[in-house]
């Protein structure tokens, strides 16, 4: 099954056993979905529940509190991550606010979806990352994906959940095949093992999880060692449990993000590994992220702009050697 | 408009129409990549309000590589542009969407919808306290105009009368939503007439845009504040390169490509401003090398240094 097929299905059976789901968004409906991933919906369930919107981020998401607060369940799609900048008074002053100020009287259950990253030279303006502004925001469910079992049984899980969710895909794994275990009880704040090793825990999420994979081969040769991969899933909260446990069988830490390197998401988790996992590392923890520059249109600056399975093995192989691993 | 100018027009029109087809052959071969969003059955629309609104500042879309032309911007630097070389307009780091030639008053290629539209209210400001004669144009689609900062743009830009030309470029779809599941009636202008004046026109006749463009302009000139345009068009293809374009009918895209712009200009070439054949062919011929130069010189021209992925992120190093 292809990962947008898994949200897709998500998507389809939870509007099947609750009517109270809707979806809305730009092309959600007749178009099938930007990504495809609303495919069908508005065939089975009409056009009533599978909402086509105009081009109004702010409306989408500020509608969709308002549908949750008179009893729905709704699944906005924000089209691409930095259309969601238009709406981000409503993610942030409503969406992620109204539980607490009302005292925890005001029930929002809905889900954002979020294509965000770097995609195929889509220039600066459609290549961005943004959950370091959305986990620095209290309130905020905060989950992404790598994982095609991951994205069907977390999608089903916000949307049946009773908080505000954002959701986060990447717009570059869309066509990524996977397996679904359809049986599994899968606890999506939980971070996902993506592969064990003994001398270095390397931390990712997103589409940089399987850049990291790629990079392994070439790593654990080189260094005659053995990383653990570690798919952190969901960003808010984060599972500090998996991570801590890791570490202090492996004693190392590296962190890869897509985003933007300062201010970015992973310097959250180091900051963390730094304070409270100080006495057990036997090196510096190393954090590969994007550039701090908007990202270019040219292929060759694109690639320059943010870590690749290239990049990730040149560095940590020369951290390695430095660090003795 | 005059004959010489219409010859102008119709060589714009004609090079704009290449161009696409250049660009889009070049995005099948992998040259060209990203989204890529054809002007193709818009050109006289295109052209036309160029060439009518000559000196001003001008706001446009990810839909502006004609626009751009039409400005005087090098079809040349434009196609290095989409080949992301170091020669393209922006330096290979904006690509299709986001030309930028300040020289030329052209600022963009905005790939936000609607995000423009603030951006030219701004600079209508900017020029009417400059005592500026020359106004400032910002060109959307009827999927802008949904859009908060479209109205928003209405209020500001009526409540301080700025030189502000809005000019909507109708063509009934946002990707694949039709106006009329988007909003309650198709007219746009509808939204803007209580705030200006607003004038209509068929977005596919060259010779109308120009002169309602140019009627427009006066309104400003004479100090109405901003004026509303509409202008109904067709896109001859899907919304991007990417986008297949089924959800629309054989016949509706039959109808939309009898109203070809370029056939029905260069009708009014032979028969209302008397060119010849020769003319014409002379033009065509002309415009097809200058759009066989540019992939020439894109094909040619150098990728940026890896230096430049660093460069601009600020104008002062600190
Ligand atoms: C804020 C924002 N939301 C969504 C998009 C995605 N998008 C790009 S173009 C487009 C349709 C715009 O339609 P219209 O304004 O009519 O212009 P046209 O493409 O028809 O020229 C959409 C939805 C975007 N670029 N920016
Ligand atoms: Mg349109």
């Amino acid at each position: 099954m292809l990962y947008r097929e898994a949200l897709n299905k998500a998507l389809d059976e939870v509007m099947a056993i609750d009517d109270t789901v809707v979806t809305l968004g730009e092309d959600v409906g007749l178009y099938g979905g930007s990504f495809r991933v609303t495919e069908g919906l508005v065939e089975k369930y009409g056009e009533e529940r599978v909402i086509d919107t105009p081009i109004a981020e702010l409306s989408i998401v500020g509608n969709a509190v308002g549908m949750a607060i008179g009893g729905l369940r709704p699944v906005a799609e924000i089209m691409t991550g930095n259309f969601s900048l238009l709406a981000f008074d409503q993610i942030i002053n409503h969406m992620a606010k109204f539980h607490y100020m009302s005292d925890g009287k005001i029930i929002l259950p809905m889900v954002v979806r979020f294509p965000q990253g770097v995609s195929k030279q889509l220039a600066a303006q459609h290549s961005e990352s943004y959950e370091q502004m959305l986990c620095s925001v209290p309130g905020l469910r905060v989950l992404s994906v790598c994982d095609v079992n991951y994205a069907y049984h977390a999608l089903k899980f916000a949307i049946l959940s009773n908080d505000p969710f954002v959701f986060i895909e990447h717009e570059l794994l869309y066509n990524k095949k996977g397996e679904v275990n359809f049986e599994e009880q899968l606890d999506p704040f939980k971070a996902r093992i993506v592969k064990k090793g003994e001398d270095i825990t390397i931390i990712s999420y997103l589409k940089m999880v399987d850049d990291v994979m790629q990079s392994i081969p070439e790593i654990e040769s080189a260094l005659n060692c053995s990383c653990e991969v570690i798919d952190l899933c969901s960003l808010n909260p984060i599972d500090y449990a998996t991570l801590a446990t890791s570490i202090q069988k492996t004693s190392r830490v590296v962190m890869v993000e897509e985003d933007h390197k300062t201010g970015g998401f992973g310097s959250q988790v180091i900051a963390w590994a730094a304070q409270e996992m100080f006495y057990s590392l036997d090196a510096p923890p190393l954090r590969l992220a994007g550039k701090d520059v908007p990202i270019p249109y040219n292929r060759t600056l694109e690639l320059a702009s943010i870590p690749t399975p290239n990049s990730i093995a040149q560095e940590i192989i020369a951290w390695g050697r430095k660090n003795d691993v | 408009m005059n004959k010489l100018l219409a010859q102008e027009i119709y060589y714009f029109m004609v090079l704009g129409r290449n161009f696409e087809y250049a660009a889009k052959e070049n995005y099948m071969q992998g040259n060209v990549s990203g989204f890529l969003h054809l002007d193709l059955g818009q050109e006289a629309f295109s052209v036309a309000a160029m060439k009518a609104f000559e000196k001003g500042d001008i706001f446009a879309t990810y839909r502006e590589h004609i626009m751009a032309m039409a400005r005087g911007i090098a079809p040349k630097a434009v196609m290095a542009e989409l080949f992301g070389k170091a020669e393209g307009v922006s330096g290979g780091k904006g690509g299709s969407m986001h030309l930028f030639e300040p020289s030329r008053f052209f600022y963009g290629g905005d790939a936000i919808v609607g995000g423009q539209i603030p951006n030219a209210v701004g600079c209508a400001y900017a020029r009417k306290l400059q005592g500026s004669e020359e106004g400032v144009m910002v060109i959307f689609g009827d999927g802008a105009s949904n859009g908060g900062a479209f109205f928003e743009s209405l209020n500001i830009a009526s409540t301080h009368k700025l030189p502000l030309l809005f000019l909507c470029e109708n063509n009934e779809y946002a990707i694949g939503t039709n106006i009329k599941r988007s909003a309650p009636f198709r007219e746009q202008a509808k939204k803007a007439e209580p705030y200006m004046m607003t004038l209509s026109v068929d977005g596919m006749k060259a010779e109308a845009v120009y002169e309602t463009i140019k009627k427009a302009q006066k309104l400003i000139e004479d100090g109405h504040g901003p004026v509303f345009v509409e202008a109904f068009t067709c896109r001859f293809e899907g919304h991007s390169v990417s986008d297949p374009n089924s959800y629309r009918s054989t016949q509706e895209m039959h109808r939309c490509k009898a109203k070809d712009p370029l056939e029905h200009f260069k009708k009014e070439l032979l028969e209302k401003w008397m060119c010849s054949d020769k003319e014409l062919q002379e033009i065509e011929q002309k415009a097809q090398k200058a759009v066989d130069e540019a992939v020439e010189f894109a094909k040619n021209a150098i990728e940026p240094n890896t230096a430049a992925l660093l460069e601009h992120v600020f104008v002062e190093e600190v």
